[in-house]
């Protein structure tokens, strides 16, 4: 279901309508960056990864990298945008210690990706269509660091060049909770193609918000842009207390002043970063090194036939194919590394106790751990292995979360441990009836009792019996035994 | 040998196959001729060691029978092309100090070719200017004199702003130079020394390595003593280059058997457009003796027009202090060259610019800056660009009716140093050159003959892109016919 109606906010004086746009900055992954050879690896020490071209060296010229096109090429027809086959490189021009050029080679009037809408889910269920006005690849520039010496900048460009794809929403958020929505599944798409690897704590993906806030019905308000949110929750917090602050200004009859702001993580607030007097005449112009970029319609089909499937695709296919419930399909699919692990793991298995074993405890438990999926201790193998012997009676899920527990410890096959432990679940009628029997006898009173009518006491019966079979009892088996001989 | 000054390039190539002479007294005759020629300040750099080294390395692969194209030939490099551990500066304050790690390709082809480098030559500040006299090493002087008239006894400009490789040139104080044309700086500077100047068309030789000026228009480019000094250097600065995304693959026509081809049949077209109100009479008079001359070889001549060239100049002082002003953004004092301390880096970077660049270069930061401002940008960028295509426009639809164009190389001989000249009477120099850089096509100046005040005058060829060939050709028969001999007054012997 698409959702129309726009979530208010509730000021002092009435409801507000809050508009969102975001601008993207991910980083392509590339071996090399954009207009060099220069490695594009994060991670490395001070200017280790920095080219003639990268420092700017008078008469180095850039080269386009072929690979960044494919991959913002990839990463549009994966949004399903259309891509323009001729596009433009120009110079955004302006001064900073840390941008060794003296501008950032950008695509302003002709971007290689146009227009398209995605879809992002909601909490309540619905879900809204959020447009993109264009995808265009761009230089990174460098970074000044001011910590390091008591009267100096010191500067590294090693991100100088790198290549990003700006992904420019239009403003059709309207809630912290859209953006952060539409941030997640912009980044489970980049992730899914390979174009970007999405880590935000690296800044490989990071957001400028733009912001603003009108009373519903009424012309758009003035909006401040707050740059470089490097997570998700910074989204959020970000634009919840720019909303709260540009309502309290205009409820005090204030305005809002058009300025570009910092979001303080330490605080959860922004503040001001520059404003508009002092925004920057970028002197835009085709750069004149490089020729317009022109795109082989042929090539662009051929990227277009291999892309590998996407997260809207998944999670329809995990909906039919295996008829998980939409709150586990929705997770699963949100990483094709964790999907890949569902899909082996529910191999031949309950697809659906299978969903809920993942979900529910291996995510608990590497979560406690601190581990990534792809460093799990338990692999996928076993992990379906492990549902297939609770499924099959051999041993109960209790047990099997015992069994969990040793596999974690030292990614043990899960019948080793069953083996090993003596966990086989006890199915013999006859072993169980002497457990029913010799409990029956140590407590007569209670069966007395039970049969005066205190059906309750069945449950104390059932515990008593798994217990005198250190667990391994099938439970099905002990409760109709158990029946039987107490009714009987 | 006695007179090894005296040789072409060609002449001297055989002169070493034949062991006539050495690399090494060659390279040495030059070296004292840089010496002796000092007074025009020519050279920003001597780079005599390197060169006695090169000289030796040529000797041994000639006597291996290794010797590349340009085996042995010395050559003085413009400061614009940077050179591996030799200081480049562009002729900049700016840049002072600054020793490239890396070699431009060009230099590098005339290097794999064989050719000796003696040493980097003045030019104007960044390329900015046609007389030289923007360089932060002070003028050039031109080797030649007046021998009559108002000019005689006065110091006169080499042209610019490759005037340092021009005035070496005509000094004998090198045997080829590569220069860099933006607007005209080869041809007109060239033409004011008695040199023969190509600009290629735009993409033949790589910009890789070339400190940056306007980079849709900067072309570099050999001046050279004769027609075939220039068909072989020429041949040996092309090629297409993956490290400059502008240069084109495609192979350089046959320049040495150019030379002899003759221009039977050939169809030249003449310009109305580059007739201009009141021009000097000796111009109007060499440009229709240029024109006999080729009638002379076989070739018909036929009016054509070209109806946008008027707007050519204002085009260019657009486009290219535009280009100019984002290029020279890099000189910032962070990274190279010359930094003036401030208290703040927006401090720093006013002091260093303002310390480094003179005010040709600022004057043009300023325009391109302007232009390129929010407000502007179409009223002068976008329009000039516009006038730009219009012109290129003209050229084509000229070129479906004749193989090349003639005119003349520059609208005077040259002029004092030092004369007094607004900047806009300055870039009217450029009135017949710079029509060429807009249409990113190739154009060569041939000297034709003397004013009458003594000074060399040129005759310039246009023609269709990647058509060098057919300048050769031309510019062959122009040069038999004119027969041009004279060496400046200035030259070393």
């Amino acid at each position: 279901m698409t959702k129309n109606v726009s979530p208010l906010v509730e000021g002092r004086t009435g409801p507000w309508e809050v508009i969102i746009g975001l601008e993207v900055h991910a980083q392509v992954s590339s071996e090399a960056k954009l207009f060099s050879g220069a490695s594009a690896a994060f991670g490395a020490g001070p200017n280790e990864h920095v080219s003639l071209v990268d420092a700017a060296m008078p008469g180095m010229l850039p080269v386009i990298n072929r690979f960044c096109v494919e991959q913002a090429v990839r990463t549009g027809l994966g949004l399903n945008a259309q891509i323009n086959l001729v596009s433009v490189f120009d110079r955004k021009n302006y001064f900073y210690a840390d941008l060794p050029q003296g501008y950032q080679i950008s695509q302003f009037k002709q971007p290689c990706v146009g227009e398209v809408s995605i879809t992002i889910p909601l909490s309540d269920g619905t879900s809204r269509d959020i447009g993109i006005e264009r995808l265009h690849l761009e230089q990174d520039a460098g970074k000044s660091m001011h910590d390091q010496h008591p009267s100096k900048s010191f500067i590294d460009l090693n991100r100088s060049g790198v290549a990003l794809m700006e992904i420019v929403s239009k403003p059709d958020m309207r809630s912290a909770e859209e953006a952060a929505a539409y941030v997640s599944k912009l980044r489970a798409i980049v992730r899914f193609l390979g174009t970007c690897d999405g880590n935000m704590e690296q800044g490989s993906l990071r957001a400028d918000c733009n912001v603003s806030v009108r009373r519903p019905g009424e012309p758009l308000g003035t909006r401040t842009e707050t740059k470089n949110l490097n997570s998700i929750r910074f989204i959020a917090q970000a634009i919840n207390s720019e909303v709260a602050r540009q309502i309290e200004i205009l409820e005090d009859g204030g305005t809002i002043v058009q300025e570009t702001r910092l979001f303080d993580n330490t605080t959860g607030q922004t503040r001001t970063m520059r404003s508009k007097e002092d925004a920057h005449d970028y002197r835009y112009f085709p750069d004149p090194d490089l020729l317009p970029l022109k795109l082989d319609a042929a090539w662009v089909d051929h990227i277009r036939d291999t892309l590998p499937e996407l997260p809207d695709a998944l999670r329809a296919r995990l909906l039919d194919q295996y008829g998980l419930s939409p709150y586990d399909a929705s997770l699963i699919s949100e990483d094709r590394a964790v999907a890949a692990y569902y899909e082996t793991a529910a191999a031949g298995q309950d697809a659906k106790i299978v969903a809920n074993w993942m979900t529910v405890e291996l995510f608990g438990a590497l979560n406690k751990m601190g581990l990534d999926l792809a460093d799990s201790p338990v692999k996928p193998d076993q992990l379906g292995k492990l549902v297939g012997r609770i499924t099959d009676g051999t041993i109960s899920g209790r047990i099997a979360k015992d069994v969990f527990a040793l596999m974690l410890e030292n990614g043990a096959d899960p019948d080793q441990v069953i083996d090993e432990k003596g966990f086989k679940q006890v199915s013999d009628t006859g072993a169980i009836e002497a457990m029913i029997d010799a409990v029956m006898a140590e407590n007569a009173d209670k069966v007395a009792e039970y049969r005066g009518g205190k059906d309750k006491l069945f449950g104390f019966f059932v515990g008593q019996v798994m217990k005198a079979s250190q667990g391994q009892a099938n439970p099905g088996v002990v409760n109709d035994l158990l029946k039987q001989k107490l009714d009987g | 040998m006695s007179d090894l000054l005296s040789l072409t390039a060609v002449a001297a190539r055989s002169a070493l196959d034949k062991k006539e002479c050495s690399a090494s007294e060659l390279t040495a005759a030059y070296l004292k001729a840089i010496e002796d020629t000092a007074d025009n300040n020519a050279y920003v750099a001597i780079t005599a060691d390197k060169a006695t080294d090169m000289a030796k390395a040529s000797d041994a692969r000639l006597a291996k029978g290794e010797g590349g194209a340009l085996e042995g030939i010395p050559v003085g490099v413009k400061d614009m092309f940077c050179t591996k551990g030799v200081e480049t500066t562009a002729s900049s304050q700016i840049l002072k100090g600054f020793v490239p790690t890396y070699e431009s390709t060009v230099t590098s082809h005339l290097w794999a070719d064989g050719a000796v480098m003696l040493g980097k030559l003045n030019c104007d500040e960044f390329a900015m200017g046609s007389a030289n006299e923007t360089s932060a090493f002070g003028p050039v002087t031109n080797p030649w004199t007046a021998t009559n008239g108002d000019l005689m006894g006065k110091a006169l400009t080499p042209g610019g702003s490759s005037g340092g490789s021009a005035a070496a040139m005509a000094a004998r104080s090198c045997l080829l130079a590569p220069g860099t044309d933006t607007g005209g700086s080869i041809r007109q500077p060239a033409a004011f020394c008695g040199m023969v100047g190509l600009k290629p068309t735009y993409g033949r030789c790589s910009r890789r390595g070339i400190v940056a000026f306007a980079s849709s228009l900067d072309q570099a480019g050999p001046i050279t003593r004769d027609v075939a000094d220039c068909a072989l250097m020429m041949t040996s600065m092309a090629g297409h280059d993956e490290g400059d995304s502008t240069s084109i693959d495609a192979p350089m026509p046959d320049l040495m058997a150019a030379l002899s081809m003759g221009i039977k049949g050939m169809r030249i077209g003449i310009p109305d457009e580059y007739t201009l109100d009141g021009m000097n009479p000796e111009i109007v008079a060499l440009w229709e003796q240029g024109r006999a001359w080729l009638e002379d070889a076989g070739a018909s001549c036929v009016p054509v027009s070209l109806p946008h060239t008027q707007y050519a100049l204002p085009a260019y002082y657009i486009v290219a202090p535009a280009e100019a002003s984002s290029n020279l953004a890099r000189y910032d004092g962070v990274r190279y060259g010359q930094r003036v301390e401030g208290a703040t880096l927006d401090e720093m970077y006013a002091k260093t610019r303002g310390a480094g660049f003179g005010d040709e270069v600022k004057r043009r930061i300023l325009i391109g800056t302007y232009v390129l401002s929010a407000g502007y940008y179409d009223a002068y960028y976008i329009k000039a660009q516009q006038v730009r295509r219009l012109i290129q426009q003209d050229f084509l639809t000229v070129f479906e009716q004749v193989d090349a164009l003639l005119t003349p190389s520059t609208p005077t001989a040259a002029f004092p140093l030092g004369e007094k000249m607004d900047a806009v009477s300055m870039f009217l120099n450029d009135v017949f050159t710079v029509p060429a850089n807009l249409a990113g096509i190739p154009a060569i100046s041939v000297p034709s003959g003397l004013s009458s005040d003594g000074l060399p005058l040129g005759l310039q060829l246009i023609a269709p892109a990647l058509r060098e060939d057919t300048l050769i050709r031309g510019a062959a028969v122009i040069e038999k016919a004119a027969g041009f001999d004279h060496v400046a007054t200035g030259a070393a012997s």
